[in-house]
């Protein structure tokens, strides 16, 4: 005897109870399954919305904060820029190739609605150690495929992270970001307005590609039985999607499109519900004149597959013809699919039947809420140092962090994507934050994602502060001003153990932190339910900054300029072992970073930056110090000497973490400037560049890099570990 | 006037009209589907991306383009033909180049900044370039296969070969001289805050035709 | 020594975006008529053993197809 349908759609008995109520009948079997898709996690937020609300949303140059496709911010002389981080985590596990490229396809297509042009994408990567073959696989699978589809649609892929832990074995993240260009006053919604407008869907043709993929990919935990999962994944089409792009934004220019939406997760269903109901009109569907790939589709199905490639715009009847001739310039196929009606419901006809008539708004707006379970985790319980052995080489440890995956250059995966496509990168990926410039001004955005996993798995505010100010630093240590924040939380499942007190924890460190350096957070997106029945991931709250440069030529880059020049520490950071990479595990208790500090840090670098007083710029993050100093020499081809405050482990002050730290280096005469920029920031000089190593002395004792050696191990690392 | 052809999927047709502009020059587009390059047309350049998706082959599709007759016409004409990435893979596929472009032998994409030796300086295009380029590559099918005994090899990457071509041949030019391709992008070394310059060179030619 | 040939086609109902933009450009050539067009790939084998055909589908199950999107034939050949 099998569970009754509405269970085995995801939908909880409470759930199902609730809907006669809103629709004044017991539901259709079609509009069962569009409930249970809207009012899944994936779609609803329903265990996180609660807990979203505490985001700063708001500031002086936010033009679109959360609630559209992206958000968007003015950037001067009528130009915006739209920015947005999605997950795709669940469908990269099942089939990584696709599973990252339709990820890719989707966060652009978030962009494209607003009638932006994308203009960059990131990529943050979560993913087992690379001893695990099943690890390797899903991750040489998942760069593949990113590139595959970023290369093919032009997009520059400028930036991202990836890191390698055990944690993530069962349950892999891709997280990507996409970062659009707009006419402050070309932006476009995905309202629908006005009785007779017409939807127009173009693009792709809707299989059953993804049939259920929102929520049976989206909020069930993974287990072996995953390979029964395979055909709900979607096959990506980048060449569609360029057109799409093409079309779309001229389209768009040409003023022919009330209003934009793309089509993702419960693909019609939510991209038509949301429309009507964010403009509180009613929608007519004919399911019959959605142009379809197979034959025989039922109307449930063509209401919710997710074939990729496709926008559903909103046309006056009195532009139609224009809008089809552009759509057939472009090679793609356009149908009138509906019309707007004043009645606020979502009405769907299938082979001359009406087979859905409810309230747009049961769908979204009346989605339930919960509150999630918010029990403390035990706090964390301070390092014993004594126990952690003190390298007996120091050099050679240093050398072997070098050579871990999550140190190493990932030259081998940034080389695989097309960073330049579009002539406007000015730093490329392998630095703090990517550069592109704003093409036609002076103007440029610096962009980057960072999270700091170890640390939210001991304290969830700290790590959440951790993580906006490590993207932070990165964006100012370019010379950007932090300037808009975009979050994907990757969290384990949300009414089980600590994981709601987690996420709201987080969410509160990082709404702490983005307030001290008032920063907005203009879009999102949730993923619950990360783990395995043998592990869960650590609090993943990956969060996507873009920072604004006031002129492209005055960008700093990390590697090491002329000889002779000064190697100074700002930040009054202090070095510890706990939750570094040097121990490799979330172990100790991190320091909480402070709000004050560190705000004043990213400023003090900004300043000095927009001064023009350094000629390098390096935060100090994963591995410490030494690997700071490292990279810099290693990207500038020229070593350094230097000598840093001791009265503590050498290890510790070699590879001891803690924000508030950025190594910069600058001319001996532009030493008194760059303290004046600094204010109140401490500044320690503390070495020099020069010579083909890296030589730092702690408490008199003195330790070598030579950087030959290192750039061997550094570089070719992720090549050896992946072979 | 410079004719920057534009194919469903071309990628690169902005960038290649903005460096165009910088060496003081002037450009527009023509459409794929048109069967007459623009009024006034004095050079083409045949722009990089992935036109049509490289289904079946990179360049195949669109080289049966209905543009590509008058294309055609054009460089049988003696004027200059310039292809790059894509543009280059059309080229080879219309017969316009000898050769033909294999996937990289690192069966894998490559985007990174190369070192071009100029090795053939009697063509319009490099009468006035240096003797190296500093431009970058991008792309998954660039290895050069053809016979160099018989083929006008114009750029080349050295002794690095980071593609796998035959002959290390970073671009190759007809016998005429008046039609190049080249695997890497000028275009995107077009100003110092993209790192290089080097690439303007090539467009400037392009300009004096 | 046998010889199998498998023939591996994407699944019927998966996009097949290869397919689709070569039945466009073949239309454009003036090809009329052509309803639909599928790519895929022919591999040809030269194995040894008692089992030449089950062992091809094996390894189509684990390597040479994707079941997710690809359905695939083995024949013997010669």
């Amino acid at each position: 005897m099998s569970a009754p349908l509405h269970r085995q759609l995801g939908l909880s008995d409470e759930e199902f109870a609730a809907i006669p109520g809103l629709i004044g009948r017991p539901p259709t079997d079609p509009e069962l399954v569009m409930f249970s898709l809207m009012w899944s996690e994936h779609c609803s937020y329903k265990h996180s919305r609660s807990l979203l609300r505490r985001f700063p949303t708001t500031g002086p140059h936010v033009l679109q904060g959360p609630g559209e496709n992206a958000g968007a911010v003015d950037v001067g002389d009528g130009w915006a820029i739209a920015l947005k981080v999605e997950s795709h985590n669940h469908p990269s596990a099942v089939e990584p190739f696709e599973g990252a490229a339709t990820g890719v396809g989707g966060i652009v297509r978030d962009i494209l609605a607003l009638g932006a042009r994308p203009i960059a994408l990131l990529d943050s990567l979560r993913f087992g150690t690379l001893d695990s073959p099943r690890s390797r696989h899903l991750f040489t699978r998942a760069v593949a495929g990113i590139g595959h589809y970023g290369n093919c649609i032009g997009v520059p892929t400028v930036g991202g992270e990836v890191v390698f832990d055990d944690r993530y074995e069962d349950s892999c993240l891709v997280n990507a970001m996409c970062v659009g260009l707009v006419p402050a006053d070309g932006m476009l919604r995905a309202a629908a307005f006005g009785e007779g407008n017409l939807l127009v869907l173009i693009g792709n043709r809707t299989g059953r590609d993804g049939i259920g993929g929102a929520s049976v990919l989206a909020s069930a935990e993974l287990s072996a039985d995953d390979d029964s999962k395979r055909p709900s994944v979607q096959v990506s089409d980048p060449f569609t999607e360029r057109k799409l792009i093409d079309c779309c934004l001229e389209l768009a220019g040409g003023g022919l499109l009330l209003a934009l939406q793309d089509l993702g997760a419960a693909g019609l269903t939510s991209a038509a519900s949301e429309m009507a109901a964010k403009g509180g009109v009613g929608l007519e569907i004919d399911l019959d004149r959605v142009h379809l790939r197979e034959e025989g589709m039922a109307a449930a199905e063509i209401l919710v597959s997710e074939s990729q490639e496709r926008m559903l715009g909103l046309v006056d009847p009195a532009n139609l013809d224009a809008v089809l001739a552009m759509c057939a310039r472009w090679e793609l196929d356009a149908n009138v699919i509906g019309t707007v009606t004043g009645t606020g419901n979502f009405t769907a006809r299938h082979h001359g039947e009406i087979v859905v008539d409810i309230p747009a708004s049961a769908l979204t707006d009346d989605a339930p809420s919960y509150a999630v379970p918010r029990d403390p985790a035990p706090a964390p319980v301070a390092l014993d140092l004594d126990a952690v052995p003190v390298p007996g080489d120091l050099a050679n440890a240093w050398l072997a962090l070098l050579g871990r995956p999550n140190i190493a250059s990932k030259r081998w995966i940034y080389q695989q994507y097309d960073h330049l496509v579009g002539a406007n990168t000015v730093r490329r990926p392998g630095g703090d934050a990517a550069v592109i410039r704003i093409p036609g001004m002076s103007r440029a955005l610096a962009v980057t994602t960072d999270c700091a996993e170890r640390h939210c798995e001991l304290d969830p505010r700290g790590g959440g502060r951790a993580s906006v100010f490590e993207a932070a630093r990165n964006i100012a240590c370019t010379g950007g001003l932090p300037y808009a924040a975009s979050d994907c939380l990757n969290f384990a499942n949300p009414e089980k153990g600590s994981t709601g007190w987690r996420l709201a924890e987080a969410i509160e460190g990082m709404s702490e932190a983005l307030e001290a350096i008032s920063v907005p957070v203009v879009s999102g997106n949730v993923s619950l339910y990360n783990e395995s029945p043998e592990r869960a991931i650590y609090p993943t709250p990956v969060i996507g900054m873009v920072g604004l440069l006031e002129d492209a030529a005055a960008s700093v880059g990390h590697a090491y300029g002329a000889e002779g020049d000064l190697v100074v520490l700002l930040g009054g950071g202090l070095p510890r072992l706990d939750a570094s990479e040097w121990l490799g595990t979330a172990s100790g208790s991190p320091a909480r970073p402070d709000l004050g500090r560190e705000a004043a840090l990213v400023s003090a670098m900004v300043t000095a930056a927009r001064r023009g007083v350094v000629t390098s710029a390096h935060d100090v993050s994963d591995g410490g110090i030494a690997v700071t100093l490292a990279e810099s020499a290693l990207a500038g081809g020229i070593g350094c000497t230097v000598t840093l405050p001791g009265g503590r482990r050498a290890d510790e002050v070699l590879f001891g973490e803690s924000g508030e730290r950025i190594v910069v280096t600058c001319r001996p005469e532009a030493l008194a400037a760059l303290r004046e920029s600094a204010g109140d920031v401490p500044v320690a000089v503390i070495g020099a560049v020069g010579g083909d190593t890296v030589e730092v002395s702690v408490d008199g004792m003195s330790v070598r890099l030579e950087l030959e050696r290192a750039r061997d191990v550094y570089e070719t690392t992720l090549t050896k570990a992946i072979a | 006037m410079i004719a920057v052809v534009r194919f469903p999927g071309s990628l690169d047709h902005d960038s290649a009209i903005r460096a165009v502009q910088a060496v003081g020059g002037q450009a527009t587009y023509a459409w794929h589907a048109d069967t007459e390059l623009p009024a006034g047309t004095r050079a083409v350049v045949l722009p990089g991306g992935f036109s049509y998706g490289d289904h079946l082959r990179p360049g195949a599709i669109a080289s049966r383009s209905p543009i590509m007759a008058p294309v055609r016409r054009h460089a049988d004409a003696g004027g200059l033909v310039l292809g790059i990435c894509n543009g280059f893979q059309v080229l080879c596929e219309a017969g316009l180049l000898p050769g033909v472009l294999r996937t990289n032998q690192s069966t894998s994409f490559v985007c990174r900044q190369v070192e071009l030796e100029v090795v053939d300086r009697h063509t319009p295009f490099t009468r006035e370039l240096g003797g190296s380029l500093s431009i970058p590559i991008k792309n998954h099918d660039g290895a050069w296969f053809g016979d160099p005994a018989t083929t006008r090899i114009v750029l080349s990457y050295g002794a690095e070969n980071p593609l796998g071509a035959v002959a290390s041949a970073a671009g190759v030019a007809n016998a005429a001289g008046n039609v190049l391709g080249l695997m890497p992008h000028p275009e995107e070394a077009t100003d110092p805050l993209l790192g290089s310059t080097d690439g303007l060179g090539l467009f400037a030619a392009l300009v004096r035709a | 020594m046998t010889r199998v040939v498998v023939t591996v086609m994407p699944r019927d109902g998966v996009l097949d975006p290869q397919g689709q933009a070569v039945q466009g450009a073949l239309g454009r050539l003036g090809f009329a008529g052509i309803h639909d067009v599928r790519l895929g790939r022919r591999i040809e084998l030269e194995l040894e053993g008692p089992d030449p055909l089950g062992d091809a589908r094996r390894m189509c199950e684990q390597l040479l197809a994707n079941p997710l999107i690809e359905d695939f034939t083995v024949a013997l050949e010669g």
